[in-house]
């Protein structure tokens, strides 16, 4: 069971964060790991999209020597010493803890008011009890402990070699900050930069969002916010950064972890097509996309907005039914690229082959080995 | 939330480190009386537009602007005293968004993709894209000419509006994606359909949802359900036919192809139903 | 269909004073007053009234006496005249009920629960006849800090400054178009402007070419969703470049010019052809993201070389605080929130009355948010919607505003009764019509001076409430919450007014 914190009433729930900003997400379908330099310098280049209260970037394939464990990224903010000391007794009771260390930064980097940042390769420790419980929900309950119950620590990555790096700057500072372009090598980086409307200078509240080995980036703002958290709320996904990328990271593990559904559908679920265009399918489709919005009426995320979402051999573009924020997808050979502005893409890639713009609610799914990302092209523009 | 809600001061994204333009004409500006060729390649969105301002009002009128990644507003400060005759402007090769916004009289050329918001609320000019537009093309166009070569994304030439001689004109040699020309008050749209297969219909729904003003004229086919309700569907007059040679003919100069060809395909017209789409929803 | 409505309002004519002069007749673009010439008798048609009580200003021999009908249905709290009524009229025709005006529900008035403060023996008051009292005011982004060299012993200033435009009042004319309301009415609100050295803001409709020169220098011209008449050279023309997202008495929506408003001129203002409706979309079609609205505000920017000072209209609503911080962010000089009792010349009765939330709480939570983030001074704050008096207005001031719009107020001054039928496009005063045998009721030389007297009256009163307040200069009241106390509010209102309780 996930934990769910108190309140009194509704009332008393934070706002959720709104944001916007520039996006980017490149992958190399055949698996071939890369540097940074790329992601960094397409977000560069949309340094106007965001405001420099945030920024951050998730890596793929970073940690080959550990990648049967969960790395468990940790801030400890205001230096709370304490916060990390009730987390590792934590992590002792209830994972074997096969390394840890303090994330190196670099010290020529001056940024607001950082936090303590650690990393955890972790086991689970399960009692007997446990034992039945997948290894997966068992760490997520665990995630889920400690975001709502020791203050001043969040888990913010807890995938299997898969590493979120963020926190409050530009994101190429964020960059420089993590000495990410000399220290990790991944095949998918996903990177945001942000423009947030609300409670600036909080490392937890940049992107992306991740949950396991599942990442976020979002652009925009989820106007179905209340209604997607209660219903999440209700399958024990309990929203600690209250911001409404939040909603989709879980909503993408309850969707396609939990319930096994593949993103063609899940980005169905998000972005629906219009009744009018249900009105318009075969008997078959019509059926499917009626129950679809039935059932997941809650989960339909409505409002503007382009996320990138990316697991393990896959990185995935979509945009909301009507297209109210920008996405442009562009390959060159084994690379994928979804950035929020195509010059940005052009700017690390001069040589692009194909550059597109799928209509709104249609997936961008990138896959490995495989060409997927292309079937979105013809119906494209 | 965290009781971190301390201050954080104010970071100018788009202001901070703005180097002089003087410095930047005398490194990346090559002037030759009439001519210019900016490298923006290392530039702002404001060095680019602080560098053309200044190029014109030294005299440029033919500007080449190579390396552009992204930068904005090109051509939007050229707001030139009355003596100054329009400039040309080059583009190499991928322009941000709002490109040639308030556009006043000037031509803008793309040798490449253009993103969102071309011509945006443009007043008078030609903005020609040898490539793909974004979104929301011709935003609010009330003058001047724009020609995309392929496709232009969603709410292409929403709201345009047209007044007495002022008859903005966005000619798209693709398809487009949904609600184009939404609540479109005047002008011409064209959408050419030339990468369409054969009996392919264009990819836009909703298209001319609230229109109420001005015409879309469409080669290939489109359903009724991809219609907006505010919108009819003519065939073409003559005086139609006069129109659409003349910008297909434009379009074939500026992009090439065979206009006779281009003119064989079918064309429809999309008229407004009503001046007034909303006049009937209120109670007084 | 016969109608169920009942009349709103009840004529009566006292015959005896009545001298047939037929005054009311012509003064009434409703037709109610009808003179029958037979019987030597004016009739009137309760149904037609609106009660804008025109003919009864008019009447020479006050002869007439116009009030509103009492609840004629069986007395219910919760069914009132009004939902009943509405529901008949809907009935009737299936459409969206509309309104004009501003709200008229019973939500506080916050400004009716703050008390002012007097300075009493520690501390003098100062009279304003006879002393300075400065309410110059500067709207625009200030800096962080000046760079001054010192040569000779003499003190130079280096920074270059952001544009400000200074004003001689804290009171602004808020954005009424030139379209919505009469030429006469808006060329008045520029005329008094112009005169008392403040700025009207000419909303979305243009500002018409001839204007341009003689009252440029006093507006503010709008940029929003329907970009009617927005080029170089009216952006150029104007002081301030607003930005308008949203309207208080309207949020979220936007606005129909019905095509028999758009008159010749109009369309020539508009740049739009005759007739057709002037649409403004909801939304600003390019702007559907903070970081879109930096777009359009640098593109603004771009387009006047960053010599004009550009402001974002909001209207106030849940989160407006945090929306204020990503405004200002976004690259705004100046912030207006327009609160729950704004103005419209039309709006659907359902969002009027309840959607947005009261200026003073969003002002309020918008001034402490900006400071907490340390970017006050980035932006100055305009508050707008149900600025009724001088005392209204200096209370904002205390909350944190830099200066505040009067719409509503303004058009009282020029004869509006707040008859709410604004959409009707039939105002006998000559305000919100374009019919040119109503609008030449209203001559701008006249109405203008009417107009100059409000901004001095109110003026002169809140130099007399600084002065009893012992200050001198109307910034150092701004954002000076010691100032007021609250009676009569709750603990969480304080607390979001920042405001102590009377007597704590």
């Amino acid at each position: 069971m996930l934990v769910q914190k108190h309140f009194e009433s509704d009332r008393f729930i934070p706002d959720k964060e709104m944001d916007a900003c520039g996006l980017f997400g490149v992958m190399n379908t055949k698996g071939e790991k890369f540097g940074g330099s790329m992601a960094i310098n397409a977000i560069k280049n949309m340094k106007v999209r965001g405001s420099g209260l945030g920024g951050g970037f998730a890596i793929y394939g970073l940690y080959p020597e550990y990648k049967e464990y969960y790395a468990l990224h940790i801030m400890y903010q205001n230096k709370n010493l304490d916060a990390k000391r009730r987390v590792e007794a934590f992590l002792k009771e209830h994972f074997y803890v096969v390394y840890d260390e303090e994330i190196p930064t670099n010290p020529d980097v001056a940024l607001f008011f950082p936090p303590i940042v650690w990393r955890y390769y972790v086991a689970p420790q399960k009692k007997s009890e446990d034992q039945a419980i997948p290894d997966d929900e068992y760490v997520v309950t665990r995630v889920m402990y400690l975001n709502t119950n020791v203050d001043d620590a969040y888990v913010f990555s807890s995938g299997k070699d898969v590493g979120v790096f963020k926190g409050v700057g530009f994101p190429e500072e964020i960059a420089d900050y993590f000495m990410l372009d000399k220290l990790y090598q991944g095949y998918i980086w996903t990177v945001h930069s942000r423009f947030p409307t609300n409670t600036p200078g909080w490392w937890g509240g940049a992107h992306p969002f991740n949950i396991l080995d599942w990442t976020v980036v979002h652009n925009g703002e989820i106007s179905s916010y209340g209604t997607n958290r209660r219903y999440l709320e209700m399958h024990n996904y309990y929203c600690t950064l209250h911001t409404d990328t939040e909603v989709l990271a879980y909503a993408v593990d309850l969707l396609m972890r939990r319930q096994n559904l593949p993103i063609e559908i899940v980005s169905k679920i998000f972005a629906p097509p219009m009744w009018d265009a249900i009105e318009q399918m075969n008997e078959n489709d019509k059926k499917l996309f009626t129950a679809l919005r039935m059932t997941y009426a809650p989960l339909l995320m409505n409002g503007p907005f382009t996320v990138i979402i990316a697991h393990h051999n896959e990185m995935i573009g979509l945009t909301d039914r009507i297209r109210l924020r920008p996405i442009t997808a562009g390959a060159k050979g084994d690379f994928v690229f979804l950035s929020s502005e195509e010059a940005s893409i052009r700017a690390v890639c001069p040589d692009l082959e194909i550059a597109w713009t799928p209509p709104g609610g249609e997936p961008v799914v990138v896959r490995m080995n495989s060409q997927d990302h292309l079937l979105s092209v013809k119906k494209s523009i | 939330m965290n009781g971190l809600n301390v201050k954080f001061g104010y970071r100018d994204n788009f202001l901070g480190d703005i180097r002089p333009v003087d410095e930047l004409i005398a490194e990346y500006t090559v002037l030759d009386g009439g001519k210019a060729v900016i490298n923006a390649g290392a530039m702002k969105h404001k060095e680019v537009n602080d560098v053309l301002r200044e190029v014109a009002l030294r005299g440029a009128f033919e500007i080449t602007v190579n390396n552009v990644y992204g930068q904005r507003y090109i051509g939007t400060r050229l707001v030139l005293p009355r003596e100054y005759k329009p400039v040309k402007i080059v583009i190499n090769n991928f322009p941000g968004n709002d490109l040639g916004m308030f556009l006043k009289g000037h031509q803008i050329i793309v040798n490449g993709n253009a993103q969102d918001g071309v011509g945006n609320t443009m007043d008078d000019g030609e903005i020609i894209v040898h490539g793909r537009a974004g979104d929301v093309v011709a935003m609010s166009v009330r003058g001047g000419k724009v020609f995309i070569r392929d496709n232009v994304g969603y709410r292409a030439a929403i709201h345009m509006k047209q007044y007495k001689e002022k008859l903005p004109v966005l000619v798209v040699g693709g398809t487009a994606q949904d609600f184009l020309g939404e609540y479109m008050a005047g002008g011409i749209v064209m959408l050419l359909g030339l990468n369409l297969r054969e009996s392919e219909p264009h990819r836009a729904n909703y298209i001319g949802t609230g229109m109420h003003g001005g015409v879309i004229y469409l080669r290939g086919t489109v359903e009724q359900h991809q219609l907006g309700k505010e919108v009819g569907v003519r065939n073409l007059d003559d005086a139609d036919r006069e129109i659409v040679a003349t910008y297909v003919k434009k379009y074939c100069e500026h992009f090439g192809g065979n206009a006779e060809e281009i003119l064989k395909g079918n064309f429809i017209k999309l008229l407004p139903v009503s001046l007034r789409p909303y006049g009937k929803i209120y109670a007084y | 269909m016969y109608s169920y409505l009942l009349p709103e309002f009840t004529i009566e004519r006292s015959e005896d004073k009545c001298i047939r002069c037929r005054v009311c007749e012509r003064q009434c673009a409703n037709k109610v007053h009808e003179y029958d010439e037979d019987l030597n008798k004016i009739f009137s048609s309760n149904e037609l009234c609106v009660g804008c009580q025109r003919c009864v200003a008019l009447c020479p021999t006050n002869a007439l006496y116009v009030h509103p009908r009492v609840y004629d249905y069986r007395p219910n709290s919760s069914w009132t005249r009004d939902k009943v009524q509405n529901l008949k009229k809907q009935a009737e025709t299936g459409g969206v009920i509309l309104t004009g005006s501003g709200n008229d529900k019973p939500y506080r008035i916050y400004w009716d629960h703050l008390v002012l403060n007097a300075s009493q023996v520690t501390n003098p008051s100062i009279d304003p006849l006879r002393e300075p009292m400065e309410l110059k005011t500067f709207l625009g982004r200030k800096p962080d800090t000046l760079e001054i060299t010192f040569e000779e012993g003499k003190a130079s200033l280096k920074s270059q400054l952001n544009p400000n435009v200074p004003i001689k009042t804290p009171l602004v004319f808020s954005a009424m178009s030139y379209g919505a309301i009469s030429y006469q009415a808006y060329k008045s609100l520029a005329m008094a402007a112009k005169e008392f050295g403040t700025l009207f803001n000419t909303g979305e409709g243009g500002l018409p070419e001839h204007m341009r020169e003689e009252f440029g220098g006093n507006a503010i011209v709008q940029c929003a969703s329907g970009r009617f008449g927005v080029d170089s050279d009216y952006l150029n023309s104007a002081q301030i470049i607003e930005i308008k997202i949203g309207q208080g008495a309207k949020p979220g929506i936007g606005g129909h010019l019905p095509g028999e408003k758009v008159s010749a001129n109009i369309a020539e203002t508009r740049m739009i052809p005759m007739g057709t409706d002037a649409l403004s979309p909801a939304p600003q079609h390019d702007i559907y993201s903070i970081e879109d609205l930096s777009m359009l505000i640098y593109a603004l920017k771009e387009a006047t070389n960053y010599e004009k000072p550009v402001s974002v209209k909001i209207a106030a609503v849940h989160n407006v605080a945090a929306i204020a911080s990503g405004i200002v962010r976004a690259g705004a000089d100046i912030v207006a929130i327009d609160g729950i009792r704004g103005g419209t010349g039309a709006a659907p009765l359902a969002t009027r009355d309840n959607v947005g939330i009261p200026m003073e709480l969003a002002l309020a939570a918008v001034d402490k948010r900006l400071r907490e983030e340390g970017i006050r001074h980035k932006c100055s704050v305009l508050a707008a919607g149900g600025i009724r008096c001088s005392a209204d207005a200096i209370k904002a001031i205390a909350l944190g505003a830099d200066a505040v719009y009067i719409g509503t107020a303004a058009l009282v001054a020029m004869g509006c009764t707040l008859c709410h039928k604004c959409y009707t496009g039939k105002c006998n005063w000559g305000i919100c019509t374009q019919d040119p045998f109503l609008t030449k009721r209203l001559n701008p030389e006249i109405t203008s001076q009417k107009l100059v007297n409000l901004l001095k009256g109110w003026s002169h009163e809140i130099q007399e409430m600084l002065g009893g307040m012992g200050i001198n200069a109307i910034e150092s009241l701004r954002g000076n919450r010691e100032h007021l106390r609250g009676v009569g509010l709750e603990e969480w209102e304080l607390n979001v007014l920042g405001v102590k309780g009377a007597g704590e």
